[in-house]
Formats: structure tokens, C-alpha cells, sequence
């Protein structure tokens, strides 16, 4: 085959390339095939970790520019065009970086904590799927897909604690308290937001959930997804909801006392974080790897992904520069009394409405619904719960003020 | 059942990848250890008071209404991926479950149990 | 000849009960509660040698996620911050290890009378296990009471646990 059939499908050529050349040394085919797994693990967790380099860069610039500054700039500094290399400078820097270890940590606990987390980061990328499935492009497509991501980021929240808890220092515990406070209250609306994908694709797979997406999910359900993206901002620590880090606050919180590459560490998995809940934000509400030729050349199911997670890790990226830091109380609140009861109120519309269109459509004219018919009836739900919830946000908002004004004018006798 | 075989070797590329970076920043960094340095980070100041505090409960609060919803959210599972094949009156239980868990959260919002301060 | 899910099974059975020695062992709280971690960690590993991957994720999920973060929390609220180290109990080891052996000898035992043993439910996991367990839940032939009552009972855990650990006035 000719060059660009050959990169149409470029990883399983190339896996059957190698695969080829390691028979041709010997190899039996069970270590063959253990062999090429292990090289692909390797791309699948390395890529996202080159990524982030150039990620890092991006976001540094994209936040300069709203802050009216120019970001990274190479005046005569090795950073490379643009400043491209400088997050691989800053990595180069914190790499010889001293380990300062404060006096009465936990030896054992405080260095777990670093390798735990970036450790959790990188696994959730084995079932990422970066293209169609029988394309060689996903490490492996575990038919829980989804709550496998949701299951391995619970991990975090304990690399936390235990960041905070073993360095010896109020502040890293008190940070370490908010922050699984803080992500531990957003879980459950992501959780209950992420049902309803599962629920409208019949799977927790994340090819089942692709291919159910003739019309992405974010136009059947704008309003899981709404709560879904809000959440996720909450989990990966980006603001307005950054308690895990908050600067002027307490001071880069539960990893206060680490320093060099071990905070290298963290940052690291934040990013990857963050970037990780944008590819699985655009699997789950934006069709994954679906766009245009994909049948033709599944390579370019990577692309697609790519560019849609590209796009809403601009969005964090947006967020971050644009927003200030909500308080511990409006944030928790904010989830609980906001985010829980709208998602749990969705959950039950969408079960409701899907459920009766599948049943009239059923004894129609034709055997299933067309899906453009069921998103269009799903969104009406989503636009009308969205007015009620804004009618009564108005009643609340009315009645508040009514109580502010009322005690404005009690203290005049 | 190999998928799971292939998440292990997966899990081990992964811890690869979480002790490399500390352990090449080991190799690389200098070793000069003071008294100073090791010191309680208080924003330049000597610690006063013990570094044990004590802690607001409505941080354990929040962890205990979490496993709950947690339980719920993961009780619904499998109903959300049978949910396409259900008859409608899976829907309704469904739903009730999820009522009577809206009543506890309602509940206990106004109870002001939810609150921070 | 020694299969490769026998040495997989035994890693992990090593990892649960070795982190459930670690929880008895441990010197400082907070250790022990990262040995239960583990332990959890081995369970996980169990289920997935049963093929019920979606189990392993619940552990996962719910019993580190939720039960082993409030039991941490717990422990760092009323003990403080790294709290001394705690004496091993080590006046009750000779009781305590020949009651296991006794258990040991027993559970061998037990495993070895075919009569009481039924056989192991043998038969392909079906490819739809989700579908038919979320089936299962809500068919009233099934489980559809429990699953209800499970509701409540989480509503009971719910108001019971906050009231109880609510900001008195």
C-alpha cells in the first residue's frame, strides 16, 4: 500500500510492523504481542505527557493576553521560538531542583503521595479512544469505561490527603481538608450528570457511548452536559473553584512543604488532569472521535478528538484566566443546593421524556425514532427545565432581596 | 477477562511514569540539607502554637452526605445501562428511588445542616 | 504446573490480607487506614479475577473513594495532625495467632467436605452482565424491593449521620 493508505491506519500498520519484525528476531508470538502492547502503553501514556509541555505553554500565553501581557517571550533566553520550550525549561529547572523535606513529615507517606498522583493521571488514558475501534488507536476498551475514569479519579483525592496529612503542617492539612471537601461535593453531580450519556447510549463503554452519538449528546442533554463540564472544572482544581491550590489563600495548600520535582509532580498531574477530563468531557458530550473521512481513515478520528479536546481545555484554560476564586462556602453551596438537585431533576426529565418518545415512536409508522427526533424532544425538556430553573432562581433571588431590604429598614424605629 | 490483563501491564507503565520524575529530579539535584531549611512552612514566621488544631466537623459532613449520594449514584449504574430496554415502569421506580433521596436532601438543606460557617 | 491466574490470585489474596494485617499493625493511625487501602486494592483484584470488573470499580469507587476518605477524614479531625505513635499490642499475638491457625485449619477443613461445598456456579459471564443486573433491579420478580428499601435505608444514613454530626446551636 501506498504511503497514505499506509498512514490512514497508521497504528495498526505499524503495529503489525513491528509485530512483523519482532517474529522475524524470534520472538514467540504470545512475547510479541506483550511487547508491542507494552510500546503502545508507552505512546498512550507518553503523549499525553508531551502534550502537556506544549499545553502548559498555551495556557501561560492564552492567560497573559487576558492579562493584558505578553506571557512566556524569548528575549534571548534559550525558550525557543515564541517560547515554546518553556515549559521543558521549567521542567529541566525543577529536575535539579533540591528536596527541601521538611522536618516531621511521614517519610514513606510524603513521597508517595507525588508518585501516586501523577501515577493515577496517566492511567486513565488506557481507555481513552482516540479513534474507531478495530483501529489500533485505544489501549484497551473495558466495557465500564467511563466509571473506570470516574473509579481511578477517587484515587486522587487520597494523594491529597496524604500530601497533606504526612507534611507536619496546618496549613498543607487544612488545605488538604477543603480541597477533598471541595471535590468530593462535585463528584456527585458529575456522577449523576455522567448517567445520562450512559443512559442514552445503553453502555458505560467508551466506543458504545461514540457510537451512539449520531447527534452528540450535548445537543440531546445541554444541561447534564452544562453541569458535567461545571463539575469537571471543580474536580481538576481549575478555578473558580481552586481551593486545592488557591494561592493568596493558603498558600498552594495540602503541597505546601513539597518542593522541586516532587511539586513538579503535582502540577504535572493537575495539567494532565485537565486535560484528561477534556478528552473524556468530548467522548462523552461531543461525539469523541466522530468528524468527517473518519470511515476512510481512522487516523484522522485522532485528529477530530484531539481538536474537540483542544478546544475545551481552552475553555478551562479561559476560565482560568478570566475568573476570580469563588469562597469555600458559596463553592459547596453552590454544589449542593445547586448543581445536586438541578442534576437529580434531570436525570428523572430525561429518563421520563426519552422513555415515552421511544414508546410513542414505537407504535408509529416506524419501528425506532429517528435520533434527530429524539434529540429535538430532549432538548425542548432541557430548554423548559432551564426556564423553570431560572423562574425560580428569580423567585429566590426576589425574596432575598426582599429580606435584605426588610432588615435595612428594621433598625430605623 | 485479557483486558484486564492488558489494564495491569497498563498499571505498570503508569507507576514507571509516577516514579520517574522524582527519582531523576533525585539523582540530579544537589544534597545540602540545614536546619533552616527543614523548618515548618509558615510564611517566614516561627511556628506558634501547637500544629495541632482543631477542625471544623462541617469538613467530615460534607465526606459523610457524599458516600450517600456516592452509594445512590452507583446503586443507578446499572439501571442507566439497562435503561434503553426498560419498560416504562422502570422509569417510575427508578425515579421514586431517586425522589425519596431528594426528600433526604431537601431535608436536610432546611434543616441547615448544609451550611459552612 | 502452576497457572498464571493462580499467581495473580495469590498477589492479590496476599494484598487483602496482608493489608488487613497492616491495619492491626500499623503504628500510626493514618497507616493504618492506607494497609486497609490496600486491602480494598486486593478485593478489588479478587473481583476481577470472578470477571465482575464492574464490582472491582465499585470497590473502588465507593470503599476507597467514599468509606476509606471519611474514615481518613475522621481519623485527621479528632487526632490532629500525625498523632504519636501508638504501642503495638503485642500481649495477645500468641492468642491471637492460634486462634487463626484454629481458623485456618478449619476453613481447610470445611473447603475439603464435598457435601457441604455446592459446586462453583460454572457458565460463561454473559457479554450483557450490565444490562441484565440493571434489569434485574427493577423487575418486581427481581430485586425491585430491595433496591427500593436500599433507598431508604441510604435516606435513614443520610439524615441519621447529619443530624448526629450537626453544628449544635
Amino acid at each position: 500500500m501506498n504511503v497514505l493508505q499506509f498512514v490512514a491506519n497508521l497504528f495498526v500498520n505499524v503495529g503489525a510492523w513491528m509485530g512483523e519484525v519482532l517474529h522475524g528476531w524470534g520472538l514467540s508470538p504470545l512475547w510479541t504481542a506483550i511487547v508491542v502492547k507494552f510500546l503502545a502503553g508507552l505512546v498512550v501514556a507518553g503523549g499525553p505527557l508531551a502534550a502537556v509541555l506544549f499545553l502548559i505553554w498555551y495556557a501561560r500565553k492564552v492567560i497573559g493576553r487576558i492579562q493584558d501581557r505578553m506571557g512566556p517571550t524569548n528575549d534571548g533566553t534559550a525558550a525557543g521560538p515564541f517560547a515554546l520550550l518553556q515549559a521543558v525549561a521549567d521542567a529541566i529547572k525543577m529536575l535539579t531542583k533540591e528536596f527541601i523535606f521538611p522536618h516531621g513529615r511521614d517519610k514513606v507517606v510524603f513521597l508517595i503521595a507525588p508518585v501516586l498522583v501523577v501515577a493515577v493521571a496517566v492511567a486513565i488514558w488506557a481507555v481513552i479512544p482516540f479513534g474507531p475501534p478495530d483501529a489500533g488507536m485505544q489501549f484497551v476498551d473495558l466495557n465500564i469505561g467511563v466509571f473506570y475514569v470516574v473509579a481511578l479519579a477517587s484515587l486522587t483525592f487520597f494523594s491529597m490527603l496524604m500530601a497533606g496529612w504526612s507534611s507536619h503542617n496546618k496549613y498543607a492539612n487544612l488545605g488538604a481538608f477543603r480541597a477533598v471537601s471541595m471535590i468530593v461535593s462535585y463528584e456527585i453531580p458529575q456522577m449523576l450528570a455522567l448517567l445520562v450519556p450512559v443512559m442514552l447510549a445503553g453502555t458505560m463503554g467508551m466506543q458504545g457511548l461514540i457510537n451512539a452519538q449520531e447527534v452528540p449528546f450535548i445537543v440531546m442533554a445541554p444541561i447534564p452536559a452544562l453541569i458535567y463540564f461545571l463539575a469537571m472544572t471543580a474536580e481538576v482544581g481549575r478555578l473558580p473553584f481552586e481551593q486545592a491550590e488557591a494561592d493568596a489563600e493558603i498558600v498552594a495548600g495540602y503541597f505546601i512543604e513539597y518542593s522541586g520535582m516532587l511539586f513538579g509532580a503535582f502540577y504535572l498531574a493537575e495539567f494532565i488532569n485537565n486535560l484528561s477530563a477534556s478528552f473524556v468531557f468530548s467522548v462523552l458530550f461531543l461525539g469523541g472521535w466522530r468528524g468527517p473521512w473518519v470511515e476512510q481513515a481512522p487516523i484522522l478520528g485522532l485528529v477530530w478528538l484531539s481538536l474537540k479536546a483542544f478546544l475545551v481545555f481552552s475553555v478551562l484554560t479561559f476560565f482560568w484566566g478570566a475568573m476570580p476564586r469563588l469562597r469555600i462556602d458559596h463553592i459547596l453551596g453552590f454544589s449542593w443546593k445547586f448543581l445536586t438537585p438541578l442534576a437529580l431533576v434531570m436525570l428523572m426529565v430525561t429518563a421520563l421524556v426519552d422513555k415515552i418518545v421511544q414508546i410513542v415512536g414505537e407504535r408509529g409508522p416506524s419501528p425506532s425514532v429517528s435520533p434527530w427526533t429524539r434529540a429535538g424532544w430532549l432538548f425542548l425538556a432541557n430548554a423548559i427545565v432551564a426556564l423553570v430553573t431560572a423562574w425560580v432562581l428569580y423567585q429566590v433571588e426576589k425574596r432575598q432581596r426582599a429580606q435584605r431590604e426588610a432588615r435595612r429598614f428594621a433598625v430605623v424605629r | 477477562m485479557s483486558q484486564y490483563a492488558l489494564i495491569g501491564l497498563y498499571f505498570v507503565i503508569a507507576i514507571i511514569f509516577g516514579v520517574a520524575p522524582p527519582l531523576l529530579a533525585w539523582l540530579l539535584s544537589p544534597k545540602k540539607p540545614n536546619r533552616y531549611k527543614g523548618e515548618v512552612y509558615e510564611s517566614g514566621l516561627k511556628t506558634f502554637g501547637p500544629t495541632w488544631i482543631r477542625f471544623k466537623p462541617q469538613y467530615y459532613l460534607f465526606a459523610l452526605a457524599f458516600l450517600v449520594f456516592d452509594v445512590e449514584a452507583a446503586l443507578l449504574l446499572p439501571w442507566a445501562v439497562a435503561y434503553l430496554w426498560l419498560p416504562l415502569y422502570a422509569v417510575i421506580e427508578a425515579i421514586l428511588f431517586l425522589l425519596i433521596l431528594v426528600i433526604g436532601l431537601v431535608y436536610v438543606w432546611r434543616k441547615g445542616w448544609l451550611t459552612w460557617m | 504446573m502452576v497457572t498464571v491466574q493462580q499467581v495473580v490470585f495469590a498477589l492479590f489474596a496476599l494484598m487483602t490480607v496482608g493489608g488487613a494485617v497492616g491495619v492491626v499493625a500499623a503504628r500510626k493511625l493514618f497507616h493504618a487506614a492506607l494497609w486497609m487501602i490496600l486491602s480494598f486494592f486486593g478485593v478489588a483484584g479478587l473481583y476481577i479475577l470472578l470477571e465482575a470488573p464492574f464490582f472491582a470499580a465499585l470497590q473502588l469507587f465507593i470503599y476507597i473513594g467514599g468509606v476509606a476518605v471519611l474514615i481518613v477524614m475522621a481519623i485527621m479531625v479528632t487526632r490532629g495532625i500525625m498523632g504519636p505513635k501508638e504501642p503495638v499490642f503485642t500481649y495477645a499475638v500468641g492468642a491471637a495467632g492460634t486462634a487463626f491457625a484454629f481458623l485456618v485449619m478449619l476453613a481447610l477443613f470445611i473447603v475439603n467436605v464435598p457435601a457441604w461445598m455446592g459446586s462453583a456456579p460454572t457458565g460463561e459471564v454473559a457479554p450483557d452482565g450490565m444490562r441484565q443486573l440493571g434489569r434485574a433491579l427493577v423487575m418486581p420478580s427481581a430485586f425491585l424491593l430491595p433496591f427500593e428499601v436500599a433507598s431508604v435505608l441510604l435516606l435513614a444514613v443520610l439524615v441519621g449521620a447529619l443530624f448526629i454530626a450537626r453544628e449544635k446551636e
